[in-house]
């Protein structure tokens, strides 16, 4: 096999490696040393992190790479093309892997959990899906990986085998498989409509193919899998239930693979199956938008309410996911860039704050924000983390939160949306309402809490990757291009798609 | 090699008859050549595929009768692949037999082999021939041997088998009936002579009332939605070694005759051949329901499966239904693989069952921990069942949803989203109990000091486990093969 053939086989390998991965946990996990079973995930995480990573240059140099490896039904064929959008989703979720499961091996050995076995086989088995559609050329390539992250994020959700947790797996099962089901019949129709399936910047189907009704029916049909998966209201009501599982697993379903997905999903429906044109003159973009304003304001308005940290911070990833919705749907390239660039965004800046309340509970046993008072005194380090990431979280300038809001501000206002923009900048100012009181409490000098005299943080296990991820969100606010060129692949999608070239207003 | 056809069946035929005598030589000589010969079988009906995709169908007179005169053999693609998957399935299903001996009376180790030998001959007739009355002595060696491996399974066995007889001898009737008509109006009962002579026109009300009883005689033999009345405990108090072949393959053989009849011999010029796949359509859609909402209500995981494969088998009739080439394809993929998920899952209720003596879910918790190997194939199979991908069991889903999408008729695609749905409440509820529900502690009634199972039911396990991924994965190959007879026919 010649190298260019190799190389092109790069997007497969990066699906393969954890796959492999985690078939030998599966089979071996029970068997050697537990060094050795964390061993296979931390060597499949740097392989695929490189592998990810090595591409990078092909994309942002403005080519793609393009494997088809054989016929999946008659007619399509299960192939692979990684391009920028997908890219910038890739190198997150990959380089987060290496994190969460350093962090994992703290939490996990720490909390001392049951089951270990089968909870690093299954987020292995989750990263495969999740490269897998960040690089699927197609949407049924694109469907079988995003089935696949559905059933491997079941188990970790239903960890402990207790009844909460079976009550918040089927909750989780309903929500997703319905709205999966009724993509699947949607996938079907499009295919028997116009015979292909193959994503295209800008979108491959045209009104003339389906008329006004079915159109904004087939939309919601496809992209209804995507915003459940993202949280959007009325549909998110999973989300806050999967808090039951371990903190290491809502970090995933938060930050890493889960919910990103469900954005991901969106974007592609919208703007490389729909098309900015269609989706909008089938309105379906113009109520996904109001859904996803709706939700900005109303979870950040729950948020405020829960005393529960990781509940709040759940709600917090509910708004959240929104912007990314939002800044799809106002269909301009500085709000699609925005919206891209926000997976990153939020990506870094929820998983240090799930990172620090996971830290604070295998510590303290702390859940609930009211008992954290002067909590800064004994974990200031992760206190401090957690206040990097608050105001990243409200998109203070030179914070990773500020790149993103400020471009999908930008495209909101450049489209003459005003509304959609106060949305955002009125969401800024929640955001710090329900972050920073968890803050302050936590370094509030009197009284002092008997329980956080001396200083205790947690194992360095779980500490490092919490201070790298908030030492990069100060880092890509910066320098937004920082590393892997996050900020130009995603400008390079917004461009893609719309058809512009050239940056600036 | 012209005669491969007919070794084919003469090989277990001869084996079955063969059996009792040589058990009384020695206890497990009849066993060994039954095995034997039905691997020889699968050698040769994979060598008959190759052969069918090379020069195409295969035809073979007996006797070097002149063609509508004798009785001959016909062999298309989609034909070869069947006699191969009941090779298969009987092949392992006698391995895993092995386990569920429990007495060593030779009379009954040989007469129960012997039984499952014919039931394999019998289907592997019934899918190779081309004769109509040839297909009705087939039926009936099918059914006597299965209505003897259900009675096998017990007092109640005797009683769902009994139940059984009573429906099936009906079924035979009406498909003799059926026959017995068509013969009166045309004279011949060669199949294709007879579709040649139907085509000519001038048959309608023999064909309208022949049809009718056809599609009795098969749904019952099938289970199909409304006919199924005895399948649910035929399936549950059958023989438990034999229990995979019976639920996995049995059902599938009518289905293929019925698609025989209603493509090939009477094919799409049939005046009320639109009436047809409509009523077909309704009863698929109904049975799809049906059979999972009674499975919601089992604890039994025996008749949860049972009752699970009446809303499956309705996966195959409403590929018929839809009828254009890729959701007919779609409807034998669904056939290869539900063989490999409910015969892989009926493997699995086996060795649960031989292992702590329970058939009740309810005594399942945590079982995964004994029987990992077993636990997984469960998953698979649920999975594959649900129709997630990459299982076969999406893929068969796809292309039926496929082609109902390419007729516009959207209320199928819709009856089939809810179908997996169903399945998927369920499903999942057999796999909390697996995973989840708390340990009964059983008592491992045979321990061993390597592997959960002996290697006669780890093999089954791992082919079916195999079987519905790979068929998963590489279904366009089995599709491609499908579709040479299929496009022939199909709408």
């Amino acid at each position: 096999m010649s190298w260019d053939s190799m190389s092109n086989l790069r997007p497969v390998l990066a699906v393969l490696v954890s796959l492999i991965a985690s078939g030998s946990i599966f089979v071996l996990g029970e068997h050697v040393h537990r060094n050795v079973r964390e061993a296979i995930t931390f060597i499949a995480a740097f392989l695929k992190a490189a592998i990810v990573y090595s591409m990078v240059p092909v994309i942002v140099a403005g080519g793609t790479i393009e494997y088809s490896l054989f016929k999946i039904v008659e007619g399509v064929d299960f192939s692979f093309r990684v391009d920028a959008a997908g890219m910038v989703f890739a190198c997150v979720a990959s380089t987060l892997w290496i994190l969460t499961s350093i962090y994992s091996v703290g939490y996990m050995r720490g909390h001392d959990e049951k089951n270990q076995t089968g909870y690093y086989a299954s987020f292995a088995l989750c990263l495969s899906a999740t490269i897998g559609l960040c690089f699927a050329a197609n949407l049924l390539t694109f469907f079988i990986f995003f089935e696949v992250l559905t059933v491997a994020t079941y188990p970790l959700v239903v960890h402990y085998r207790d009844d909460e947790g079976k009550q918040s797996g089927r909750k989780y099962l309903a929500y997703t498989l319905i709205s999966g089901q009724i993509f699947f019949a949607g996938i079907v129709i499009i295919y028997a409509l116009t015979g292909t399936l193959d994503f295209k910047a800008g979108g491959f189907l045209t009104a003339k193919e389906i008329p006004m009704p079915w159109a904004l029916v087939l939309f919601f049909m496809l992209v209804g899998a995507g915003i459940v998966k993202a949280g959007v209201m009325p549909l998110h009501s999973w989300l806050p239930a999967a808090m039951v599982a371990p903190t290491p697993v809502s970090a995933l379903l938060h930050a890493v693979a889960v919910v990103k997905a469900g954005a991901f999903c969106t974007l592609r429906i919208v703007l490389y199956v729909f098309g900015p044109t269609l989706a909008k003159s089938c309105h379906g973009a113009d109520i996904l938008a109001w859904m996803a304003v709706f939700t900005i304001l109303l979870s950040s308005f729950i948020a405020i309410k829960k005393d529960n940290l990781k509940a709040r911070l759940a709600f917090s990833t509910v708004g959240q996911l929104s912007y990314i919705i939002l800044g799809i749907c106002v269909l301009t390239p500085f709000s699609t860039a925005g919206a891209i660039y926000h997976i990153v965004a939020h990506a870094f800046m929820k998983i240090t704050l799930f990172m620090c309340a996971g830290a604070i509970f295998v510590t303290t046993h702390k859940k609930n924000i009211s008992e954290m008072v002067g909590i800064g005194r004994r974990m200031p380090i992760t206190m401090g983390a957690f206040t990097i990431a608050s105001c990243a979280m409200a998109g203070f300038p030179f914070f990773v939160g500020f790149v993103s809001k400020a471009n999908i501000i930008m495209g909101t206002i450049s489209m003459g949306e005003p509304l959609f923009a106060a949305t955002l900048v009125v969401s800024a100012l929640l955001a710090l309402t329900y972050l920073m009181p968890v803050v302050l409490i936590s370094f509030k000098k009197e009284p002092v809490n008997a329980e956080f005299t001396t200083y205790g943080e947690a194992s360095k296990a779980m500490l490092i990757p919490l201070m790298i991820t908030a030492a990069i969100s100060i880092l890509l606010g910066i320098a937004p291009n920082l590393g892997l060129h996050l900020y130009d692949l995603a400008l390079m999608a917004g461009n893609q798609i719309f058809g512009t070239i050239g940056v600036g207003l | 090699m012209k005669n491969v056809p007919i070794l084919i069946v003469l090989l277990p035929l001869c084996a079955a008859l063969l059996s009792l005598a040589l058990s009384k030589i020695r206890l497990h000589l009849g066993r060994d050549v039954i095995i034997t010969a039905i691997g020889g079988s699968l050698v040769l009906s994979v060598y008959q595929l190759n052969r069918v995709i090379e020069e195409g169908p295969i035809r073979y007179g007996f006797g070097n009768y002149k063609m509508p005169y004798g009785i001959e053999f016909s062999v298309d693609a989609v034909g070869a692949l069947i006699v191969i998957l009941v090779c298969l399935m009987g092949l392992i299903t006698c391995l895993f037999c092995i386990n569920f001996e429990g007495n060593t009376d030779p009379t009954k180790i040989g007469g129960a082999y012997s039984l499952l030998a014919l039931l394999v001959t019998g289907m592997i007739g019934m899918t190779s021939t081309g004769d109509m009355f040839n297909l009705y002595v087939f039926l009936e060696i099918t059914s006597l041997s299965a209505y003897c491996l259900i009675a096998l399974g017990g007092s109640r066995g005797i009683v769902a088998a009994f139940r059984y007889l009573l429906i099936g001898t009906v079924a035979a009737t009406f498909y003799l009936l059926g026959v017995g008509i068509l013969y009166a109006s045309t004279g011949t009962l060669n199949m294709a002579d007879m579709a040649f002579l139907l085509k000519k026109g001038g048959h309608d009300q023999a064909m309208l009332v022949s049809m009718c009883l056809f599609i009795a005689a098969f749904g019952i033999k099938m289970a199909m939605f409304p006919f199924h009345g005895w399948q649910p405990s035929a399936y549950t108090h059958a023989e438990a070694g034999a229990r995979p072949l019976i639920a996995g393959v049995m059902g599938k053989i009518p289905a293929y005759a019925m698609f025989r009849y209603m493509f090939c011999i009477y094919g799409t010029g049939f005046v009320y051949f639109k009436q047809f796949l409509l009523i077909l359509g309704v009863f698929s859609v109904i049975g799809m329901f049906y059979g999972s909402i009674r499975a919601m209500a089992q604890t039994d995981i025996r008749k949860l499966l049972a009752y699970s494969s009446i809303a499956q088998i309705s996966y195959i009739s409403l590929g018929f239904a839809i009828g254009n080439p890729l959701a007919i394809a779609g409807a034998f993929l669904h056939m290869f693989g539900h063989a490999f998920m409910k015969g892989g899952l009926f493997f699995c209720s086996g060795a649960i069952k031989y292992k702590y003596g329970t058939v009740d879910m309810n005594d399942f918790g945590r079982i995964y921990k004994k029987m990992p190997l077993t636990a997984g194939l469960i998953v698979i199979a649920s999975l594959s069942m649900i129709g997630i991908p990459p299982t076969v069991g999406f893929f068969s889903k796809w292309y039926l949803a496929f082609g109902a999408a390419s007729a516009h008729s959207y209320v199928y695609i819709a009856a089939l989203v809810i179908s997996s749905l169903l399945n998927a409440v369920y499903f999942f509820k057999l796999l909390e109990k697996v995973y989840m529900a708390k340990d009964e502690q059983l008592v491992d009634r045979a321990p061993r000091r390597h592997g959960e199972l002996p290697v006669t039911m780890v093999l089954p396990i791992i082919i079916c486990f195999l079987a519905i991924l790979l068929l998963g994965i590489f279904n366009v190959k089995i599709v491609d093969i499908l579709l040479m007879t299929v496009r022939g026919v199909a709408l």
